[in-house]
């Protein structure tokens, strides 16, 4: 079990990830999908989709002729990281949720 | 119209330069090309563009570099150019707003590297420096500013690593409770 934290960027990525996206792709989606909060930096991303790419939670896709794109998509192991960060996200949660209700 | 300005920046003060490029944007004179201590404005709408800039990882040729260039022109900026391993990018303001690092860490690679970029010339310049000036002493020689020059240089330098240290130190105290 993989317990150490993502940061916000890196989980919004993985999730991205599940299919395949390019790099601007990645930042529209996580301003979507955080309603407008997170946004990406171009940098801030470039070098976590290295980082992502060396550990092998995700790949590169072979690039299309007519496309200068690079696309990119979550692996097995990128999924296994990134349930095992739901689990601990839903874990926070759930204490959070019941100091609420103590409230 | 364009218009040209010669100004220099030390690195430790990218901030400012940066702050500065905005504010010609802001009144309607954006960047288009750099050089050695040369800037080149375009007439703009006033606010039209957000200009952003970073030292490269590689020289500009390496083929990393090239491909981080593309990267960040894929999300809608523009490449202004180079000067050293500095590159300058703009993006309009209309398309958001444009940053090149939006965490902690990437901030402090960033300032890491930029400290990287002059520790050797400057520590190089306190050796030469403190060496010159021992010999002069020791071996009574003839007067020589040189090795003052390189100590002053050196020194000088010194204040700039520590500005940068200090910078990046506290971005490391957030990253303890911020990500």
């Amino acid at each position: 079990m993989q317990n150490i934290a993502l940061t916000e960027g890196v989980y919004y990525i993985l999730l991205s990830l599940t299919k395949p996206m390019h790099g601007y792709g990645i930042i529209q989606n996580v301003l979507f999908l955080s309603k407008g909060r997170v946004h990406l930096a171009a940098g801030t991303l470039y070098g976590a989709i290295n980082s992502l790419l060396e550990k092998g939670w995700i790949v590169a896709l072979p690039e299309e002729k007519d496309s200068r794109k690079k696309e990119y998509l979550i692996t097995e192991k990128g999924n296994e990281v990134l349930s095992d960060e739901i689990k601990r996200l839903k874990e926070l949660y759930e204490n959070g949720k019941d100091f609420l209700k103590g409230e | 119209m364009r218009k040209v300005v010669y100004k220099g920046f030390f690195v430790w003060n990218f901030e400012k330069e940066e702050k500065w490029l905005n504010e010609m944007a802001t009144k309607g004179l954006a960047l288009i090309s750099v050089g050695p201590f040369r800037y080149e404005f375009e007439d703009s709408l006033p606010d039209e563009y957000e200009v952003r800039l970073e030292l490269l990882k590689k020289s500009v040729d390496n083929p990393e570099s090239e491909s981080y260039i593309r990267f960040v022109e894929e999300t809608g900026a523009e490449y202004i150019g180079t000067f050293n391993r500095w590159v300058y990018f703009r993006k309009k303001t209309k398309e958001g707003s444009f940053e090149l690092y939006s965490d902690n860490s990437s901030k402090i690679k960033q300032i890491e590297r930029i400290i990287g970029s002059i520790l050797f010339i400057v520590l190089l310049n306190i050796f030469f420096g403190a060496e010159n000036i021992y010999f002069m002493l020791s071996l009574d020689s003839a007067f020589n500013a040189m090795g003052f020059i390189n100590l002053f240089l050196g020194a000088f330098g010194l204040i700039g690593i520590i500005r940068l240290w200090k910078k990046k130190k506290k971005l490391e105290r957030d990253k303890d409770i911020y990500m």
